[in-house]
């Protein structure tokens, strides 16, 4: 890790990046903002913002499961109880005749509710607030390796599931015609959004979370015109974001993540006048 | 393997038969529905549907909406959980082995803002190479010699969202037809596509079923397409109520029941 500082250091003598928190945050921007870049197309193309702001709430009851449970680390609690919340509503959506939206606010509110009643008792939640806006400078170089363990897997299994998941978010019946499991890549791919999402929740904050996922890919559609345009666009724009927003907020001494959200709207309100007619 | 097996129904099809013993490409030769019925949520969508579908003809099912006609389609696909039988014989009323089924889907309700384009999606299906890496010269030309089958080949680097209701069949339409299938499924291929469209479209499918001897499908509201098109008409209500001729059908009191019962003769 310090042959990486070193290089860092050789490479970007910038004030900035003096400090060995900022090495870790930059770091920690460049890993995590790729892997939403990338999962954000195929969120947007299946319409699912509205569900993965559902996931980023549901961190909350991870938390306080982990709490109860009497947990040194609430990160295990998070990626497991985010992972079966993505995968229980997905099966609820499948078997209900209500609307997808109506179900995932139903899961949504529980999960808040449920998470604010546990970790509030004793009025403690101040200790936990962190959670909601974020903190990228405390990343530390376990959370690093954790991080790009994540980037790796989800790239791996996006080579997989990029395809199946175009042909699904134009109809899943005439996929599966073709042979697609439909179900299974919507399950994996809600996974794979749970895992990103509680993976990163900490560093960028519950209430931004999902703003990180759309508004790059967002962005790229204004621009893109192929597959491949949009998913490589939407990855440069998260990533140089990211990295914009984490030297603005050094400089203006405010929250990295809501600096990060900020430039990557900017990014799509400049771009919008280019969408194709 | 060259004995002679009786077919198991009574059912005469004897020309078809022999055409279809003629067609060394023709591995299908008829898919037997027997008893079909599909309940979904305790509710009865389909019942006891029998019917027989053969190579080198056009199908039509037709009825009102709700009738079960797309319900029919994705139990023919394998999509729903279906009691009774389906089976897909050869000409010598054997098994037929792995049958391709090709299938147009309903008038689709897609995110038309995606920058996902015809070949993007077309090479999505063909090939698994992911398609943000690019699409290899391979997978290209494949799409491309599939969009020029059904006279689409222009559109391709289309956005998928931007084309016309006729164009996005013509584009689906190419995608059933790779792999070569052995039976095709049309479900409403002309809703929200203009007259000239339209016309295209059934003699390009008019066009694959004489020369490739394929089996169709075609769930239509067009009356006037079934009446020119089709070698065989089913008309349905939650189960098979009249079938036959285009002739036999249109002129049964059924017919007049279901289409003009109602509303009087239009």
């Amino acid at each position: 890790m310090n042959a990486v500082y070193a290089a860092m250091d050789a490479l970007l003598p910038f004030e900035w990046l003096g400090y060995t928190f900022m090495k870790n945050a930059l770091l920690a921007m460049l890993l995590i903002t790729p892997l939403f870049g990338m999962l954000g197309t195929m969120a947007v193309d299946n319409k699912m913002a509205f569900f993965s702001d559902a996931l980023g709430h549901s961190a909350l009851t991870g938390i306080a499961i982990g709490v109860v449970l009497g947990w040194q680390s609430q990160m295990a609690s998070m990626l497991i109880f985010g992972i079966v919340w993505a995968a229980l509503i997905t099966f609820v959506k499948h078997n209900s005749k209500m609307s997808a939206d109506t179900i995932i606010s139903v899961f949504s509110s529980t999960s808040i509710a449920l998470g604010l009643v546990v970790l509030s008792r004793g009025g403690a939640f101040a200790k936990y607030s962190s959670v909601l806006v974020g903190d990228v400078l405390s990343v530390t170089q376990g959370d690093l390796l954790a991080l790009l363990v994540t980037l790796i897997v989800t790239a791996a299994a996006w080579v997989l599931l990029f395809n199946p998941l175009i042909e699904t978010s134009v109809n899943a019946p005439l996929a599966q015609s073709r042979g697609v499991h439909a179900k299974a890549t919507e399950y994996c791919f809600t996974m794979l959004v749970a895992v990103a999402v509680m993976m990163s929740i900490r560093w960028v904050g519950v209430m931004l979370i999902n703003s990180l996922l759309i508004l790059p890919a967002a962005a790229s559609r204004n621009v893109a015109r192929s597959a491949a345009g949009y998913m490589r666009l939407s990855v440069l724009i998260a990533m140089v974001c990211g990295v914009a927003g984490l030297i603005l907020s050094y400089y203006m001494n405010t929250s990295a993540g809501a600096a990060v959200v900020l430039i990557c709207a900017a990014v799509y309100f400049v771009t919008l006048p280019l969408r194709r007619k | 393997m060259t004995q002679k097996i009786t077919p198991p129904t009574g059912h005469r099809h004897g020309a078809d038969d022999e055409v279809c013993r003629q067609n060394a490409a023709c591995k299908l030769c008829r898919i037997e529905v027997d008893g079909l019925s599909v309940a979904f949520g305790g509710q009865t969508l389909l019942k006891d549907v029998s019917l027989h579908i053969h190579c080198g003809e056009l199908t039509a099912l037709i009825g009102t909406n709700g009738a079960g006609k797309t319900t029919l389609l994705r139990a023919l696909l394998g999509q729903v959980e279906y009691k009774g039988t389906v089976r897909h014989l050869t000409s010598d009323g054997l098994p037929a082995a792995a049958v391709r089924t090709g299938y147009v889907p309903q008038q689709l309700e897609f995110d038309r803002s995606s920058p996902v384009t015809v070949m993007d999606f077309m090479a999505g299906a063909l090939s698994r190479r992911p398609v943000f890496l690019g699409v290899s010269k391979r997978t290209r030309a494949k799409v491309m010699e599939a969009l020029t089958r059904t006279h689409c080949e222009k559109l391709e680097n289309r956005a998928l969202g931007a084309l016309s209701g006729g164009e996005l069949q013509r584009v689906l339409l190419a995608l059933a037809l790779t792999p070569q299938p052995d039976l095709l499924i049309l479900d409403e291929p002309v809703s929200g596509v203009d007259q000239n469209g339209l016309e295209t479209f059934y003699q390009t499918v008019d066009e694959l079923k004489r020369k490739n001897h394929m089996a169709i499908l075609l769930v239509s509201h067009d009356l006037d397409v079934v009446q020119r098109y089709a070698d065989r008409v089913v008309l349905m209500q939650g189960r098979v109520i009249k079938q036959g001729s285009p002739e036999v059908v249109f002129d049964s009191p059924e017919f007049e029941q279901v289409f003009y019962a109602r509303g009087g003769r239009a």
